[in-house]
C-alpha cells in the first residue's frame, strides 16, 4: 500500500495533495498495490469523499480535538500509529510548507530516510526511484530507498491531476489517542500576509520583477498584470528583495523559492545563476530586459529587448483584450 | 540561555555546479565554500538571544576537517565555542544520518540546552529535514522556516512562513527552531572577533566517540544518478517597438505556449 498524507487548509483539501494522490495511484499500479489517503485533524468527515473521488481505495480519518490546529509533534504521533499499524510500502507527502515540516519528523520516528521535494517518480525492479533537484535545480539526483516505508515528498504543481473516478473506497475513522503534553508545538493563529493571496510555489503563472523595476512602487505594474491573469502570483529576484522593494516570500532562486510554473515572466531580471537555478524548470519563460546580453535571454522562450516600462502598458491592454474574448 | 547552533559548509550560491558522473558527486575543485546562508541567520539569532538574556552560544558542524573554516567564521561573529563533529564520508544527501549524529552528540556530550537553532535548509542538499529529524529523535517541539522568534521564560513563540501567510506557533523550551531569511540581518565579523577566532581552538568529536555503529548511520537512500538539468534552447528574441513587441508576445502566449 502507498499511503498519502492529505493536507487540509481552511477546511479544504489542498490541490497539491490531490496531485500527490494521483501520482501515488500511478506508482501503485506499477507496484501492484493500492493507495490510501490519511487526513489528520478534527471534523474531517466531509472531506473524505473527495479523496475517494481521486482514487484512494481507503481514506483514514485520524481525529482528535487537540489536532484541530496543525502541530508537527501531534500530527506525527497520529501518522506514526497509523503507519505502524498498516505498514505501507511507501508514504508520500506534498512538499508544501506543512509537508516539508511534517514528513521528516515522521521519517525519523520510523527510522527511514526521506527524499524531499521530488519532481519525478518511477518504479524499477519493484522499487521506487525518485528524482529530486539539488542545489536549487543546478543538478538533479535520482535515489532509491534501502528501507521501508519508502518516503518522499513531491513538489506541488509538477505532477498532473488524475481524472476523478466513481469513488468506491472505504472510509476508516480512527480516534487518535494522544496526551495533551505530547502536542508540543501548536499553531495558535494564522496571519495572512497582505496582498499575497497565492504563493509562488502554487501559481500557474508567475510575474516576476528584478532590479530593473527601479523601485517598490513599480511592482504595482506587475500586480496589475497578475490581477488579469488566471492563477498568477508575484515573484521577485534577490536584488529586488535585498533592496527591500518587496517581501522575501516572493523571492525566486537559490535563497528563495524554487518554482516550476507553466509560465514565468521576468521583467527587469538579468538572470543571475542563483535566480536561473530557481526558475529554469518553468514550462515557458518570457523575459523583458533592456540589456540584450542579459543571461535571462539564454533560457527564455520569448524575449523582448526593450524598456519594460514601455512594454508593460501595451502588454496589459493586449492581454485584457485577448482574455476578454 | 544555553543555545546550540548547527551550521554546514556549502558551496556559495554563485557556484556553477559540475558533476563527476562516475562518483555521482559534484566537483568541489574551484568552488568557494561558505557558511550555509540560512545558518548565518541562526547564528545571528543565537547571538541576539545571548545579548538579551545572557548565556552561551555553541556552534557545531558535522563535516570534514575543512568545516573548521566555517566554524571560525561563526566564532568571529561572536559565538563562544565551536566544535567540529568530524565526518569524512562526504555529502550523502541523507539527512537521517546527519540528524542521528547530531542527536547522539546532544545525548552524549551536551545534555543541557534551551534552544537548538538551524538554518531552514542547506543550499545544496536542499532537504530541509535535519531540524525536524533532530526534534523527533529528542522528542522536542519544532518550528521551521521562522521569520520571528520571541523567548519568554521557559517558552517561546515563533512566526513560521507558510504559503501566503504566517503561522504563529507556541512551544515550551527546549525547542528546535530553523531560521528563514528575514529573521534578522547577520552581522559582519569584527577585526577583534577575527583575531580571537584565529587563536581559539576548535575541539573535534569523532564518530567513534559517540558509540554509534556505522550501520546505524549508514545512509538509507542510495543515489543512482546525478545529472545536470536539461539545457534550455534560447527561443525567439525580438527588438521591436513596444506596441508591436507586446502584440507578438501575447500571440506567442496564445498560439505557441497556449498558456492563456
Amino acid at each position: 500500500m502507498i499511503l498519502v498524507y492529505i493536507e487540509v487548509r481552511d477546511g479544504k483539501i489542498k490541490k497539491s495533495s490531490l496531485e500527490v494522490l494521483s501520482e501515488a495511484l500511478r506508482r501503485g499500479e506499477d507496484l501492484g498495490t493500492d493507495t490510501a489517503a490519511a487526513l489528520v485533524g478534527h471534523s474531517l468527515d466531509s472531506l473524505a469523499p473527495e479523496a475517494l473521488r481521486f482514487g484512494a481505495s481507503r481514506v483514514y480519518i485520524l481525529e482528535n480535538s487537540l489536532l484541530s490546529h496543525y502541530s508537527p509533534s501531534g500530527y506525527t504521533r497520529a501518522l506514526l500509529s497509523l503507519a505502524e499499524e498498516i505498514k505501507p510500502e511507501a508514504i508520500f507527502f506534498p512538499a508544501t510548507s506543512m509537508g516539508r515540516d511534517l514528513a521528516p519528523r515522521l521519517a525519523a520516528k520510523l527510522g527511514v530516510s526521506l527524499a524531499s521535494d521530488c519532481t519525478q517518480t518511477s518504479v524499477k525492479d519493484g522499487k521506487l526511484e525518485v528524482v529530486r533537484p539539488i542545489f536549487a535545480g543546478k543538478a538533479f539526483a535520482s535515489f532509491t530507498f534501502k528501507s521501508t516505508p519508502q518516503m518522499a515528498s513531491l513538489r506541488p504543481n509538477v505532477f498532473p491531476l488524475g481524472d476523478p473516478v466513481d469513488g468506491q473506497g472505504e472510509i476508516v475513522k480512527k480516534d487518535v489517542v494522544i496526551p495533551e503534553a505530547q502536542v508540543k508545538d501548536k499553531v495558535e493563529e494564522i496571519v495572512r500576509s497582505e496582498g499575497a493571496e497565492l504563493d509562488v510555489t502554487e501559481a500557474d503563472i508567475i510575474v516576476s520583477g528584478g532590479r530593473g523595476m527601479k523601485g517598490p512602487e513599480n511592482f504595482d505594474l506587475l500586480r496589475e498584470l497578475i490581477s488579469i491573469l488566471p492563477h498568477a502570483s508575484l515573484g521577485a529576484s534577490r536584488s529586488a528583495v535585498d533592496a527591500e522593494w518587496i517581501d522575501h516570500q516572493h523571492q525566486v532562486g537559490q535563497t528563495g523559492k524554487t518554482v516550476s510554473p507553466n509560465l514565468y515572466m521576468a521583467f527587469g531580471i538579468s538572470g543571475a545563476i542563483q535566480h536561473l537555478a530557481g526558475m529554469s524548470s518553468s514550462k515557458y519563460i518570457i523575459a523583458v530586459n533592456k540589456d540584450p546580453e542579459a543571461p535571462i535571454f539564454k533560457v527564455a522562450d520569448f524575449g523582448i529587448v526593450g524598456d519594460l516600462f514601455q512594454v508593460l502598458p501595451p502588454l496589459k491592454e493586449e492581454l485584457k483584450k485577448v482574455l476578454s474574448e | 540561555m544555553n543555545v546550540f547552533v548547527f551550521v554546514k559548509r556549502v558551496p556559495d550560491t554563485e557556484s556553477k555546479i559540475k558533476i563527476n558522473h562516475e562518483t555521482k558527486s559534484i566537483i568541489e575543485e574551484g568552488l568557494n565554500f561558505v557558511v550555509n546562508p540560512y545558518d548565518e541567520f541562526a547564528v545571528e539569532e543565537a547571538l541576539r538571544i545571548r545579548e538579551a538574556k545572557g548565556g552561551q552560544v555553541t556552534v557545531l558542524s558535522v563535516g570534514p576537517e575543512e568545516a573548521k573554516t566555517v566554524l571560525k567564521k561563526c566564532l568571529a561573529m561572536g559565538a563562544d565555542e565551536a566544535v567540529l563533529i568530524k565526518d569524512d564520508i562526504g555529502e550523502t544527501y541523507d539527512a537521517l544520518r546527519t540528524a542521528k549524529i547530531i542527536a547522539q552528540v546532544l545525548k552524549k556530550k551536551y545534555t543541557e540546552y534551551d534552544l537548538l537553532l538551524f538554518g531552514k535548509q542547506s543550499v545544496g542538499a536542499d532537504s530541509s529535514q535535519v531540524p525536524s529529524m533532530v526534534a523527533a529523535f529528542l522528542d522536542l517541539p519544532q518550528v521551521n522556516v521562522v521569520t520571528k522568534l520571541a523567548i519568554e521564560g521557559n517558552s517561546g513563540t515563533a512566526h513560521r512562513e507558510i504559503e501566503g501567510a504566517l503561522e504563529k506557533v507556541s512551544f515550551p523550551l527546549p525547542a528546535v527552531i530553523s531560521a528563514q531569511k528575514g529573521l534578522n540581518e547577520p552581522r559582519y565579523e569584527t577585526l577583534k572577533g577575527i583575531m580571537g577566532a584565529k587563536k581559539k581552538e576548535i575541539p573535534v568529536i569523532n564518530l567513534q566517540d559517540l558509540d554509534l555503529q556505522s550501520e546505524e548511520i549508514a545512509p538509507q537512500m542510495e543515489m543512482v544518478k546525478m545529472e545536470s538539468p536539461p539545457t534550455r534552447q534560447t527561443g525567439q528574441i525580438i527588438e521591436d517597438e513596444p506596441n508591436v513587441a507586446a502584440k507578438k508576445l501575447v500571440e506567442f502566449l496564445r498560439q505557441e505556449a497556449k498558456v492563456i
